[in-house]
């Protein structure tokens, strides 16, 4: 049976005793070939010590719980085989830069807040048809990117930006905000527009693209910031444009 | 104490999507969910939504009851025909809805929404988006949540079920961030967990799929209804069961064992890949212990190369990617590894097809009840369409029900002794020095549901399984908290859950031994065929708080236009 060493960043800040940040060690054994960090996680929870604390879903890196900061590097823990990592021992950490709860769970309140501001929903002034609205494939292409963001967190803990700026949007409600500009079957026309079209929006983005190296999807939420940037000086000098 | 008009347990498909009906009905309406609503499983569906669109040329003749007729056929006949057929009259509705809510779907080139083949279905019939369908389902009804700021609780665990002279009045939760169990009152609950996979060890399900709504109605004393039928994938990685979706042999993907055959010719020549999941699933394993697996190993081929880069990459994209990422195969270059896995739980709280229970006040929708639109064997793309029928239809009748009330003021003393009781619990489980490994239990049962109770069964091998589970009952009895901390404790929710794991465990074990027949996912080698005459009813288990397993009672099923015929495929 194999083992690995296994080094947490473990805080309680509401702890009477400890406080403080401080590493702990771990020895993670396992069967076969294959060990994901999250499961190595439960086995430290399992056997080794019950208070450690860590967000956990699907197993499947779609539910977007488990990013952490792992020897490293924003990773999906669920993702990631500690056979990839090729290292002697695997730290695992809470994602920097975000307000800490415990362990490895971080306060998600601004991401999802910021999120909300963006108004991340489908608008529409006309009615609805009776059956489908029509969309070309191709068009329907063009929000796949990102519809796929998962809303994990790691871009918004990676970005330089949104260290530096309380009120920046950060890259994940900016995607968002890009998923509906770019749907043809959305009419929020300038609607939207004011929530990203500003200093907290769009132009605090120095294009520094840590996101795209954060995200454990490999989505691109640069790109969908640019084309933001771009629908902003159409809107401005042509009155129809979209 | 906290008090909403409704109460949602749950915020994936289901949950939403009846709390959307029930707040734009003007009522005060909250989810309580264990993890943020985008995080839940819904969103690791991934095949479709079966709707009657008729937009694909292959099936432009079809209609809502050639679906119901399918979903029926499917399911054996222990599918209620009236809940099937006015399932598949909304699913045309509902994808449209999602359409107009801005879903993604993949588009044919007219700009409708593309279908795919699926199994027990002659023709195109589900809707898609990609092979992610659940999750864009999932984030479009998370963001109209927001849209209809819908008060959402998140990382509450619900613990319990607040009763009063037998209505339901709220539930007890526990405050995963700030510690401390709190109650919830309201006029009505909903409950929108999901199943109960991970009672399996071979699961494709989320880590979080439980089961905990099914075992919080039950101990409330609600019948869980056909429980004995539980849904293998036929296509789960070999190592980690992760899901490659039926539409990986939707889109025209092989089955091959190990001496290179495309061995579903012999099992259903007609439908081929494409045959329902519960005769696939037979099928792979039965090559598979006949010596037919790859190498002889325990798993066959799912072959999708002839598909070619293109249309994998197209079509595929989410699957490849957990492939590559979990198998270590990449689906264009190689054929995947797979192996039937414990997929969907077909039973759950009864339910009748506005989602109402037997208990007043108390509702279920989505796969934790059970309506029954499945009966023994779901169809693929069925899942998805009953999480937004049905939780649309809960809080639909959500609303007629509170403008019933007279009295819409839940009893405080009752909720305020019902947080008590469960603090007082937790106290006695963190003083208590258990002598028993949770863990270790949890792994015993996971894995004796999945060797006693899995695709083949017979009554030798039941009873052996049941007198395992019976065992781990009674030593559940003496496990205790090993961290009593107030945050995040991971240590009690999977204490605490793993209790009423065992129960639904012994539901599924006390179902499976009773019934005599071979039906849809219950196929027992002793008694290998159906048996309309004396099993064409539905399985009730109740709660005894005094014996280890549940009573078992019978309910009829709601037949209809569909007349009884032998599943041929």
């Amino acid at each position: 049976m194999p083992d690995i060493k296994f080094r947490l960043k473990r805080q309680d800040p509401r702890s009477k005793e400890n406080p403080e940040a401080h590493w702990e060690e771990y020895t993670v054994k396992y069967e076969g070939e294959n060990l994901t960090v999250l499961e190595g996680l439960f086995y430290i929870q399992e056997n080794l010590d019950p208070s450690v604390s860590f967000r956990y879903g699907c197993g499947q890196s779609i539910c977007g719980s488990c990013a952490m900061y792992i020897n490293g590097a924003y990773r999906l823990a669920c993702q990631t085989n500690v056979k990839h990592l090729d290292v002697d021992v695997i730290t695992v950490a809470p994602m920097p830069h975000l307000p800490l709860i415990k362990d490895m769970i971080v306060d998600m309140d601004d991401f999802f807040a910021k999120y909300e501001q963006i108004k991340p929903w489908l608008i529409r002034n006309s009615a609805d048809p009776e059956k489908e609205i029509i969309q070309s494939a191709k068009d329907a292409k063009k929000i796949e990117m990102p519809s796929d963001c998962i809303l994990c967190g790691s871009c918004y803990s990676s970005c330089p930006s949104a260290w530096g700026e309380d009120n920046y949007l950060g890259p994940a409600a900016l995607l968002k905000a890009y998923r509906f500009e770019v749907d043809t079957r959305d009419e929020a026309g300038r609607e939207r527009m004011p929530n990203w079209d500003n200093e907290r929006g769009v132009y605090r983005c120095h294009t520094i693209m840590n996101c795209v190296e954060a995200c454990p999807k490999e989505l691109n939420p640069t790109e969908g910031i640019e084309w933001l940037k771009r629908a902003a000086v159409r809107r401005r000098m042509f009155k129809k444009a979209k | 104490m906290i008090h909403h008009d409704v109460i949602v347990v749950g915020g994936g498909l289901s949950g939403l999507r009846a709390a959307i009906e029930a707040k734009r009905a003007g009522v005060d309406v909250a989810v309580l969910s264990q993890v943020h609503p985008s995080r839940s499983h819904s969103g690791a569906a991934q095949g479709g939504i079966n709707a009657a669109l008729a937009n694909h040329p292959d099936g432009s003749h079809d209609t809502y009851e050639l679906h119901a007729f399918d979903t029926t056929k499917g399911g054996d006949y222990l599918v209620d025909q009236d809940a099937a057929i006015q399932m598949a009259k909304d699913a045309i509705d509902i994808v449209y809805e999602m359409d107009h809510w801005g879903c993604l779907f993949s588009r044919f080139d007219d700009g409708r929404i593309a279908q795919r083949p699926f199994g027990g279905a002659g023709f195109p019939r589900c809707c898609y988006g990609l092979d992610k369908t659940g999750h864009y389902l999932l984030h479009t009804l998370v963001e109209q949540a927001y849209r209809l700021q819908i008060k959402m609780y998140v990382e509450q665990y619900v613990a319990k079920l607040i009763v009063h002279d037998g209505v339901c009045q709220g539930v007890v939760a526990y405050d995963m961030i700030h510690g401390g169990f709190e109650s919830f009152t309201a006029n009505a609950v909903v409950i929108a967990t999901g199943g109960a996979g991970r009672t399996y060890s071979n699961s494709t399900n989320s880590i979080v799929s439980t089961g905990c709504g099914m075992f919080m109605a039950y101990h409330a004393g609600v019948p869980l209804k056909d429980m004995e039928f539980v849904q293998f994938h036929p296509t789960g990685l070999f190592t980690t069961n992760i899901l490659m979706t039926e539409g990986a042999r939707g889109e025209g993907g092989y089955l091959v064992n190990g001496l290179g055959e495309r061995f579903m010719e012999k099992y259903a020549p007609k439908f081929m890949e494409l045959a329902p999941r519960d005769i696939t699933a037979r099928s792979i394993q039965t090559e598979i212990n006949e010596g037919r697996g790859i190498n002889g190993q325990g798993f066959v081929h799912l072959d999708l190369r002839h598909l070619g880069a293109e249309k994998i990459l197209e079509r595929l994209p989410g699957i490849r990617d957990l492939a590559i990422h979990f198998e270590g195969v990449d689906p264009i270059e190689e054929p995947i590894p797979v192996v039937p896995s414990q997929h969907y739980w077909m039973g759950g709280i009864d339910t009748n097809v506005d989602g109402a229970t037997p208990m007043p006040g108390l509702y279920a929708a989505g796969e934790c009840a059970c309506v029954s639109v499945h009966g023994a064997n779901r169809l693929g793309g069925n899942s998805l369409l009953e999480t937004i029928v049905f939780g649309r239809r809960a809080g639909a009748d959500v609303v007629r029900y509170l403008e019933t009330l007279t009295d819409k003021r839940p009893d405080a003393r009752t909720a305020f002794a019902a947080a008590q009781l469960m603090e007082q619990r937790i106290e006695e489980l963190g003083a208590k020095t258990g002598t028993e490994d949770v863990y270790a239990l949890r792994a015993e049962m996971t894995e004796t549901m999945k060797e006693h109770y899995g695709l083949f069964r017979d009554e030798a091998t039941m009873k052996a399984g049941l007198e395992k589970l019976l065992s781990i009952k009674e030593r559940v009895k003496n496990v205790g908290l090993r961290w009593t901390g107030s945050v995040f404790n991971v240590d009690m929710i999977r204490t605490v859950e793993f209790e009423g794991m065992v129960d639904l465990a012994l539901c599924v074990a006390a179902g499976a031994l009773a019934r005599t027949e071979s039906r849809g996912a219950h196929y027992r080698t002793d008694h290998n065929t159906r048996d309309d005459v004396n099993w064409l009813k539905h399985t009730l288990a109740y709660y005894q708080p005094d014996a280890p397993g549940p009573r078992l009672d019978a309910k009829p099923v709601t037949l209809g236009p569909f007349e009884l015929q032998e599943r041929k495929y």
